[in-house]
C-alpha cells in the first residue's frame, strides 16, 4: 500500500536532486531543467495531497490538481523564456556556463 | 530761506563724475572740460553761499525707523563749513586747471578727471555733512577716491602698493572711527551733530566712556590726517601725479580729519585726557615728520613730510583746544602746501619726470616763475613774516607756550627743523649748478600750470595778514605772551635759514648720512615684522586648518567614509551566480522557519 508518506519521500528526492543540479552543475542549460525537476517535485506533492485529502462527500480536493495545471502552464512558458534567453546568451558570448558569466560583478 | 545752491554745491561734481564714466570716456578733451567746468560752478556757487547768510538747505529723509535708528540727509551752513568749501573748491579749481598742463600727454586723462570730480563730491560731502553717517560716508568716499588717484598710474609696481597701502592703513584707522560713533550713537540716540552736543552733559557724566569714544574718533582723523602710527601711507602716496598730491595729500583730503575733530570739538574738549594725547600726538607727528624730511632726497617726499610735519602742528592745536588756531593753520596750509606741491609738479614735468632733487640744480634760471611761487610756498611754510604760515604757526606756537612749555619747546624746535630742510631743498634745487643735463635745458612750465602757481602764491602771501583771513574764519585771540613767542620763532627761523645755508650752499651730494632718519625711523619695518608675526601666523594657523580640518578631516573624511563603506559591502558580490541562488534559497528557508515555526 503506496502511503502518502513515500509520495512525500518521492516527492522531496526529486526536489533535493533538482536543488542539488541548480546549485551545483555549470551548464545554464542543466540548471534550467533542475529548476524544472523541482517544479514537478511540488507538482507531485500538490497531487499526493489532493488524493490523500478526500472530502466528506468521498471526492478529492481538487484545488490543488488546479493548481498543478498552472503549475505546468507557467512552467512551459517559464521554459519557452528561458531558453530564449539561453540562445541570446550563447550568441552573444559563445558560452552556457554561468562561470563564464561575471560581467555584472565589479 | 531754503535753496538749491548747496545742494547744487555737492551734486554737480557727482554728476560730473558720472557723466565723464557713462559717455565721454573716450574723449579726453571734453572730460577734462566737464570737470573742469563742474569744479568752477561749484566754487562760484561757494561765493554766493558765502555772501548770503540766510540760505539753508532742505533735509531728505533717509533712513527712518521711529525710535530706533533715523538719518535725515542735511547740511551743515556754519561759517566754518562756508570757509572750509571755499578752501576745497578754490584750491580744487587751480588744481583741475593746473592738472591739463600736467596731465597734457596721458593716457588716461578721463578716469583722472572722473577721479577728482568723485573726489571733490566727497571731499565737499564732508565738509557739509551734519551728521555722523553721511560724514562717514563721505570719509570712506574721499578714501577710495584717493586709493583710485594714488594708484592712477596702477601699472607701476610702486603706485599699486602705494594705493593699497593707503587704503589699507586708513581702513585701519575709519575702523576705530566707526567704533567712536556707535559709541556715541549708544547713549545719545542720536548721530546728529546738533543733537549730540545738547546731549553732551548726559555724555559728560561718564568721562572715562567718554575719553574712548573721542579717541575712537580721533583714530578716524589720525588715519585721514596721517598722524603718528598711521602717517606711513601719506609719504608713499606721493607715487600718485603731483596735481592728486597737492589736492589730497597737501591741502584737502588730509585736512579733512582735522576739520572733523574741529566739528566734534565738543566731544573731544569734554575729555580732557583725550585732548593730552592728542595733543602729544600731533607733537610727535610735527617733530617726527620734520627729523625725517632732512634726510629725504625725493622732492615730493620732501614736501609730504613737510605736511605730515604741518598736520602735526594743526593735531597739537586740536589738543590745545583751539579750533580756530587749528582751522587758521589748515586755511594757510592748503594755500601754500598746494602751491609748493604744484611748483614741485612743474619741476618734476618740466625736468620729465626727474624727483631726485640733487639731479637739479640752478633752476632758478630756468623756471624762473616757478621758482619765485615756490620761494613764496617755502617762506610761507617755515614761517617767515609777513607770509601767511609765519601768523598761523605762531598762533599754534603762542597757545602751547601757554599751556604746555615742553610741547612749545618741541614746537619750536619742529619750527627750526622746518626751516632747516626747506632751505635745504630751496638750495639743492633752485640755486648753484645744474647737475644734469636736463636740469640744464630745462624750460618754464606753460601758463595753464604757472597761472595757478601765482594765484595760490598771491594767497600764500595774503592768506595770514589778519585784514584778509578775518573776513573768511574767526581768527585765534591775540596771545597773552606778547612778543616773545614770534621773537623765538623768528630765531628758530633764521637759526634753521642760516644752518642749512652754510652747509649745503656748495654741495653736490648729500654731506650727512643718518641711517635712522634716511630708513623713516624704521616705522615700516616695523609694520612688516608685525604683520609678518601676526597676520601670517594667523593665516598660517587658518591655512592648517581649512587643508588638514575641513578639507582632509569634514570634507574628504565623508567621502572616505562612503567610499570605503562601499568596498566593504563590494566584498560580498562575488559573481557566482549558484551562490546568489544558494542564498537566495536559504533565505526562503529562515523565512518559511520563522513564519511557520515561530
Amino acid at each position: 500500500m503506496v502511503t502518502l508518506g513515500d509520495y512525500l519521500l518521492v516527492s522531496g528526492l526529486l526536489f533535493t536532486i533538482g536543488f542539488a543540479g541548480a546549485m551545483l552543475r555549470r551548464n545554464i542549460i542543466i540548471i534550467l531543467m533542475s529548476l524544472e525537476l523541482m517544479l514537478n517535485a511540488a507538482n507531485l506533492s500538490l497531487v499526493a495531497f489532493s488524493r490523500f485529502r478526500v472530502g466528506p462527500a468521498g471526492l478529492p480536493n481538487y484545488n490543488a490538481q488546479v493548481f498543478v495545471f498552472f503549475i505546468i502552464t507557467v512552467a512551459a512558458a517559464e521554459v519557452a523564456v528561458g531558453l530564449a534567453i539561453i540562445v541570446a546568451l550563447y550568441r552573444s558570448r559563445q558560452t552556457t556556463h554561468v562561470e563564464d558569466l561575471t560581467s555584472l560583478k565589479f | 530761506m531754503n535753496s538749491m545752491i548747496p545742494w547744487s554745491i555737492l551734486l554737480v561734481p557727482l554728476g560730473s563724475a558720472a557723466a565723464i564714466t557713462l559717455f565721454t570716456r573716450r574723449f579726453k578733451a571734453i572730460s577734462s572740460v566737464i570737470s573742469i567746468a563742474a569744479v568752477l560752478t561749484s566754487f562760484v556757487l561757494s561765493c554766493f553761499l558765502f555772501h548770503d547768510p540766510n540760505l539753508s538747505a532742505v533735509q531728505v529723509n533717509w533712513i527712518d525707523f521711529p525710535k530706533v535708528f533715523s538719518v535725515s540727509l542735511g547740511l551743515t551752513l556754519d561759517d566754518l563749513s562756508k570757509t572750509m568749501l571755499l578752501v576745497v573748491t578754490g584750491v580744487g579749481s587751480l588744481i583741475h586747471i593746473y592738472s591739463l598742463g600736467y596731465m597734457r600727454e596721458e593716457e588716461g586723462k578721463s578716469r583722472y578727471f572722473a577721479a577728482l570730480s568723485l573726489f571733490m563730491f566727497a571731499m565737499i560731502g564732508i565738509v557739509l555733512s551734519n551728521n555722523f553717517v553721511m560724514l562717514f560716508i563721505f570719509w570712506e568716499l574721499v578714501g577710495f577716491t584717493s586709493y583710485v588717484l594714488i594708484g592712477h598710474w596702477f601699472d607701476r609696481d610702486a603706485a599699486a602698493e602705494a594705493s593699497k597701502k593707503a587704503f589699507l592703513t586708513n581702513r585701519v584707522g575709519d575702523f576705530g572711527f566707526m567704533l567712536g560713533i556707535l559709541m556715541i550713537w549708544m547713549p545719545t540716540r542720536s548721530i546728529v551733530f546738533k543733537d549730540i552736543a545738547a546731549a553732551m552733559p548726559q555724555l559728560a557724566s561718564s568721562p572715562g566712556y567718554l575719553s574712548v569714544a573721542a579717541l575712537l574718533i580721533f583714530c578716524g582723523a589720525a588715519a585721514k590726517s596721517a598722524q603718528f602710527p598711521l602717517h606711513v601711507w601719506l609719504p608713499d602716496a606721493m607715487e600718485g601725479p603731483t596735481p592728486v598730491s597737492a589736492l589730497i595729500h597737501a591741502a584737502t583730503m588730509v585736512a579733512a580729519g582735522v576739520y572733523m575733530l574741529v566739528r566734534v570739538a565738543f566731544i573731544i574738549q569734554a575729555s580732557p585726557d583725550a585732548l593730552t594725547i592728542i595733543a602729544w600726538i600731533g607733537t610727535i607727528t610735527a617733530l617726527m615728520a620734520a627729523l625725517i624730511a632732512t634726510q629725504q632726497n625725493d622732492i615730493k617726499r620732501i614736501l609730504a613730510y613737510s605736511t605730515l610735519s604741518q598736520l602735526g602742528y594743526m593735531i597739537m592745536a586740536i589738543g590745545l583746544a583751539s579750533n580756530e588756531a587749528a582751522i587758521f593753520h589748515l586755511f594757510t596750509h592748503a594755500f601754500f602746501k598746494a602751491l609748493l606741491f604744484l611748483g614741485a609738479g612743474s619741476i618734476i614735468i618740466m625736468l620729465h619726470h626727474e624727483q631726485d632733487i640733487w639731479k637739479m640744480g640752478g633752476l632758478a634760471r630756468n623756471l624762473p616763475i616757478t621758482f619765485l611761487t615756490f620761494a613764496i610756498g617755502a617762506l610761507a611754510l617755515i614761517g617767515c613774516p609777513p607770509f601767511s604760515g609765519f601768523f598761523s604757526k605762531d598762533a599754534i606756537l603762542a597757545l602751547a607756550y601757554e599751556q604746555n612749555g615742553l610741547i612749545f619747546s618741541v614746537g619750536l624746535f619742529t619750527a627750526f627743523l622746518t626751516a632747516f630742510y626747506v632751505t635745504r631743498l630751496l638750495v639743492v634745487v633752485f640755486f648753484g649748478k645744474p647737475r644734469t643735463t636736463e636740469a640744464k635745458v630745462s624750460d618754464e612750465a606753460p601758463f595753464v600750470m604757472t597761472g595757478p602757481l601765482i594765484i595760490l602764491a598771491a594767497l600764500s602771501v595774503l592768506g595770514g595778514l589778519s585784514f584778509f583771513a578775518e573776513r573768511f574764519l574767526k581768527l585765534p585771540q591775540g596771545a597773552e605772551a606778547g612778543i616773545i613767542v614770534p621773537a623765538l620763532a623768528i630765531i628758530a627761523l633764521l637759526g634753521g635759514v642760516a644752518v642749512a645755508f652754510a652747509i649745503y650752499r656748495h654741495r653736490e651730494t648729500e654731506r650727512f648720512d643718518v641711517a635712522l632718519l634716511r630708513n623713516r625711523f624704521y616705522v615700516d619695518e616695523f609694520y612688516n615684522w608685525l604683520i609678518d608675526s601676526t597676520q601670517e601666523t594667523l593665516a598660517r594657523l587658518s591655512a592648517f586648518i581649512d587643508r588638514w580640518i575641513i578639507d582632509a578631516g569634514a570634507v574628504r573624511g565623508a567621502s572616505g567614509a562612503t567610499w570605503g563603506a562601499g568596498a566593504l559591502v563590494r566584498l560580498i558580490q562575488v559573481g557566482n551566480l549558484q551562490a546568489y541562488a544558494f542564498l537566495f534559497g536559504l533565505g526562503i528557508v529562515v523565512l518559511i522557519y520563522f513564519t511557520v515555526f515561530h
